[in-house]
């Protein structure tokens, strides 16, 4: 594909008139949005559940949070099939650790997998842009987020996604009590932070054209998954 | 069936046992995930040249607004005094002009006598430290003593060697106490590699530079010397904009090395608005 771009500039006797050239682009942006929130004993991901590109909507019902263990949950939106590729080779490279190590792979270790193997991508990079939620060795929630090429920060909550840079505020406010110069910061319990991951969500499909439709909410606590699907706009 | 040999048919994929597929869809997934294996086995792109025709697909999709943006930025410095090695940095990651991050480490703890600091992109400064520490590791079990600060930074700059012109981002500074003293080195993506006693990188550090060498001297105590690094730090957060957060300060002696704080810059700036009045 680049080549032709030399030979177009090199020689030019060998151009033809009414000829187009397209730039070799890889990558489309399917949107949606990710909003984590861990805390005490629990871990919440939340996605919403629109498909589109540019501006057509493919699906309002595809799910954006992928189950990797009974204690983790990824959430992972961007070029959608990026996604698909990670998420598949992910649950490859998980099986064979079962059958290496005869345990299930622990949150931390998922988080650091996940991490080298966007790496591996570094010349070609997947565009996603991925969070891990999940609860510790001790049972406490976790969560994770990582750029294009793997860099991962170990946080309590995180907004990703079309509409991340639109919610974190959001939580840097309700959730991380952000330059608030406050006596006491109470922690947030399950049920807020379930409520301020819906709230957002709603707000962001206000503002944002490729969130809506509806948002499931993964809520992780060591008796297991369980999940909730609140509606949003559909616009 | 001489017929089909003649067409070519039993090449064709459709004519292949399914054992065939199961190998050759291992063989696909163990290549798409490599440097599990081997640390230095990345995927190459489906494209010459990286660092140019990477940046082509980035600037297309700005058009689209199809963005990747890598964490970055960044103030770092570390000097040699007679106490030891000081190092200070400051913790902000930002992805285009959106922080990431206000608390990101860009101090990397290789072993308890060698520390690393990162400037540039952040996946590329944290992956190849990883890799730093494998060795730094490998090179202790195979040789039964610590590997020394110009080994382990002559590795680092090895690596960047190999990789250098796929447009890896790195600026780092290597800091360690072996049998030679203490040690400070440079390294950086294109290779580069200098030993020194005073170094700042990243976007902010010209301004920690102004700081630094105005009040840099050899014979500085511990607490001058913090302090010293500490407010180098702090002015570039404040002049630099991809700079921020809190300011990390850390110091190695010959015991190994030990955190002295960790500052928002917020509160440092009152602190030092007061001392001013």
């Amino acid at each position: 594909m680049f080549q032709q771009m030399n030979i177009q500039q090199n020689f030019p006797e060998y151009n033809i008139p009414g000829k187009q050239h397209h730039d070799f682009s890889p990558y489309e942006s399917n949107g949606g949005s990710i909003v984590a929130i861990a805390g005490k004993g629990y871990a919440i991901i939340a996605a919403d559940t629109r498909l589109s590109s540019g501006y057509s909507i493919h699906t309002r019902k595809q799910k954006k949070t992928f189950k990797l263990t009974d204690t983790t949950v990824l959430g992972s939106t961007g070029c959608w099939c990026d996604t698909l590729s990670l998420t598949s080779l992910l649950a490859y490279r998980m099986q064979s650790y079962v059958h290496t190590h005869q345990k299930t792979m622990s949150t931390n270790a998922i988080a650091q997998l996940i991490s080298v193997m966007m790496y591996n991508k570094r010349f070609f990079p997947y565009y996603v842009s991925n969070v891990l939620a999940g609860l510790d060795e001790e049972g406490n929630g976790v969560v994770y987020s990582y750029d294009p090429i793997g860099h991962c920060e170990k946080t309590t909550y995180r907004a990703g996604g079309t509409a991340g840079a639109l919610l974190q505020p959001v939580l840097d406010n309700q959730i991380g009590y952000k330059n608030q110069n406050l006596a006491e910061k109470p922690e947030i319990t399950k049920e807020k932070a379930i409520s301020i991951a819906t709230d957002t969500f709603i707000s962001a499909s206000e503002r944002d054209i490729y969130t809506g439709d509806s948002v499931v909410i993964c809520i992780i606590t060591k008796d297991g998954i369980e999940e909730k699907t609140v509606q949003l706009r559909k616009d | 069936m001489a017929l089909q040999e003649i067409c070519g048919l039993s090449d064709a994929p459709y004519m292949k046992s399914r054992t065939h597929f199961l190998k050759s869809t291992e063989e696909e997934m163990k290549n798409s995930t490599s440097n599990i294996e081997n640390c230095y086995s990345l995927s190459a792109p489906p494209f010459e040249n990286p660092m140019q025709n990477l940046n082509a697909i980035q600037q297309h999709g700005e058009k689209s607004g199809i963005k990747i943006d890598f964490d970055h930025g960044t103030t770092t410095l570390g000097f040699k005094y007679q106490g030891g090695v000081l190092l200070a940095v400051d913790s902000r990651a930002t992805g285009g002009q959106f922080i990431g991050s206000q608390s990101m480490k860009k101090i990397v703890e290789i072993n308890d006598y060698m520390l690393g600091t990162l400037a540039g992109g952040a996946a590329d400064c944290v992956y190849w430290d990883r890799v730093l520490t494998q060795e730094c590791r490998l090179h202790e079990l195979r040789n039964k003593e610590r590997i020394s600060v110009a080994a382990a930074s002559k590795i680092m700059a090895n690596i960047a060697h190999e990789f250098k012109g796929m447009g890896l981002s790195m600026g780092m500074m290597l800091a360690g106490y072996d049998k030679r003293g203490p040690g400070l080195y440079y390294v950086d993506n294109d290779a580069q590699r200098t030993p020194g006693n005073v170094f700042s990188v990243g976007s902010g550090s010209i301004y920690a530079f102004g700081v630094l060498d105005s009040g840099y001297r050899w014979d500085l105590t511990d607490e001058e010397a913090q302090e010293l690094g500490r407010r180098a730090i702090y002015h570039a957060t404040f002049r630099d904009a991809y700079s921020g957060g809190i300011v990390r300060v850390y110091q190695v002696t010959k015991d190994g090395w030990i955190n002295i704080s960790n500052t928002d810059c917020m509160e440092l700036h009152y602190k030092y608005a007061e001392e001013k009045k």
